[in-house]
């Protein structure tokens, strides 16, 4: 399979990182804002660190808001880029690309104790999908966010942090993950080559 | 559940990782992503570079090095050492640090964490506080990278983590000046004194000298991470072995 991978241009601090984890799996992955260019990958990767209401106002600015949802390739939405999916982030309370249904919903200190939830933190599948191909059942992921989805259909592995939440979700074409798969040594590594297997 | 960070700290001088003892006399321990190559396959949960010279010199840590670090780690990393400023935070950002650490410059001027976090996000800042005892109270210092500029600052360490974690703040490290370098555990009471005052994660730093000292500061003072730097530089204490220690005296460790 020819991966021909574009990564949204959506702002945000990780863009090297994630562009560097692909490179580390030997794919060139490719910025672009650029509706045709986009339209032509066999894979679209949303990063994007930071808060909701300016990661959607930066998707806004460029149009990328109406592109995203019409994808037919595979999309995965990577920390605050999963986020987006969803319907609405009570963070700023923002409308967002409403390609998943929920709300974010921002951790809660009394039964959390810290926020943000930042640190290695186990991930468990619920459902078998083949983003989680390899991935053990004692598999750790790097997370760093205050808010999160909640669990639902489009769940396939969650995580525990005074609750269980989202970490990795996939829908039709649309996957996320809420961990950092850039920053999550093997465990991250197998989660992104997984995903250029699909097709 | 959330498992507790074992954090390496490496000293850069020069585009090299470096250790000296009391901040002189520094010796060169190996090149900069050999070294984070091999606390990665070692299992440390997450590396911290400070770059030593940069605050005396006046400038910021080199982007360059940092952009060499992120191409090939693949576990989070935070990058310490002159940055005073949104576009300095900015370059490091870009160029694939996970967090920035800011200590003295925030001291001069708090607005600073306000504005880098309104730039890019709490998660991405940390503050470090160095601080110990004075006349019974626990107070900031400032300056600590030069021996000759170090000063204590009129504010208590407990205010200043609450007023940081207000302003932006989504991290801080907390290192222990007088249990510093000394290798005989960390300072459990300031630590937890502090933990009581920090609603963000807490990283301890200062004192690390053998296994039973991590266990005591996750299990005593309840902090997110541990820091260390010349108990893993020196081989004394593998990161496989620690880790294996703490799992068996029943803590939560990435395995």
């Amino acid at each position: 399979m020819i991966r021909d991978v574009v990564m949204l241009d959506s702002g945000g601090t990780n863009l090297a990182s994630v562009q560097f984890a692909f490179a580390r799996l030997g794919v060139r992955a490719e910025l672009s804002r650029d509706v045709e260019r986009i339209r032509r990958a066999s894979h679209v990767v949303l990063p994007g660190v930071g808060a909701a209401a300016p990661g959607m106002q930066r998707l806004r600015g460029s149009g990328l808001d109406q592109l995203i949802p019409t994808l037919t390739q595979p999309v995965l939405g990577v920390c605050l880029g999963m986020q987006l999916l969803f319907e609405s982030s009570a963070e700023g309370d923002t409308d967002c690309l409403g390609i998943l249904s929920g709300r974010l919903a921002r951790f809660d200190e009394t039964r959390c104790g810290r926020v943000p939830h930042m640190g290695w933190n186990r991930i468990d599948a619920i459902k078998s999908s083949p983003l989680l191909a390899g991935i053990d059942g004692d598999a750790h992921a790097y997370f760093v966010h205050s808010y999160a989805a909640p669990v639902t259909t489009a769940t396939v592995a969650n995580c525990d942090y005074g609750g269980a939440f989202a970490a990795v979700v996939s829908e039709r074409n649309f996957h996320g993950a809420q961990f950092h798969p850039e920053r999550s040594g093997v465990v991250g590594a197998r989660l992104l080559a997984n995903f250029l297997e699909l097709e | 559940m959330l498992t507790r960070r074992i954090i390496p700290c490496l000293d850069v001088r020069d585009g090299q990782v470096v250790k000296g003892i009391r901040f002189r006399d520094h010796v060169v321990i190996g090149g900069i992503e050999e070294l984070a190559l091999r606390y990665r396959d070692d299992g440390a949960d997450e590396l911290v570079f400070y770059d030593i010279t940069a605050s005396p010199q006046g400038r910021s840590a080199d982007p360059e090095w940092v952009r060499r670090v992120a191409c090939h780690l693949d576990i989070p990393f935070c990058v310490a050492g002159g940055i005073r400023s949104v576009a300095d935070a900015e370059r490091i950002l870009h160029a694939g640090a996970d967090k920035i650490s800011v200590n003295s410059p925030a001291l001069e001027r708090p607005e600073l964490i306000s504005e880098l976090a309104q730039a890019f996000g709490v998660q991405c800042v940390v503050v470090g506080v160095d601080s110990q005892s004075v006349a019974g109270e626990l107070r900031v210092h400032q300056y600590t990278g030069d021996p000759d500029r170090t000063q204590v600052v009129a504010r208590e360490t407990s205010a200043w983590v609450r007023e940081a974690v207000e302003r932006g703040a989504g991290e801080i490290v907390l290192n222990c000046m007088s249990s510093d370098g000394a290798r005989n555990g960390y300072d459990i009471a300031q630590l937890a004194t502090v933990r009581a005052a920090c609603s963000v994660p807490l990283i301890a730093s200062g004192g690390a000298g053998e296994a039973q000292h991590f266990a005591d500061v996750f299990r005593v003072a309840d902090v997110d991470g541990a820091l260390a730097a010349s108990v893993f530089h020196s081989g004394t204490l593998p990161i496989p072995q620690l880790k294996s220690f703490l799992r068996g005296q029943g803590i939560a460790i990435r395995p």
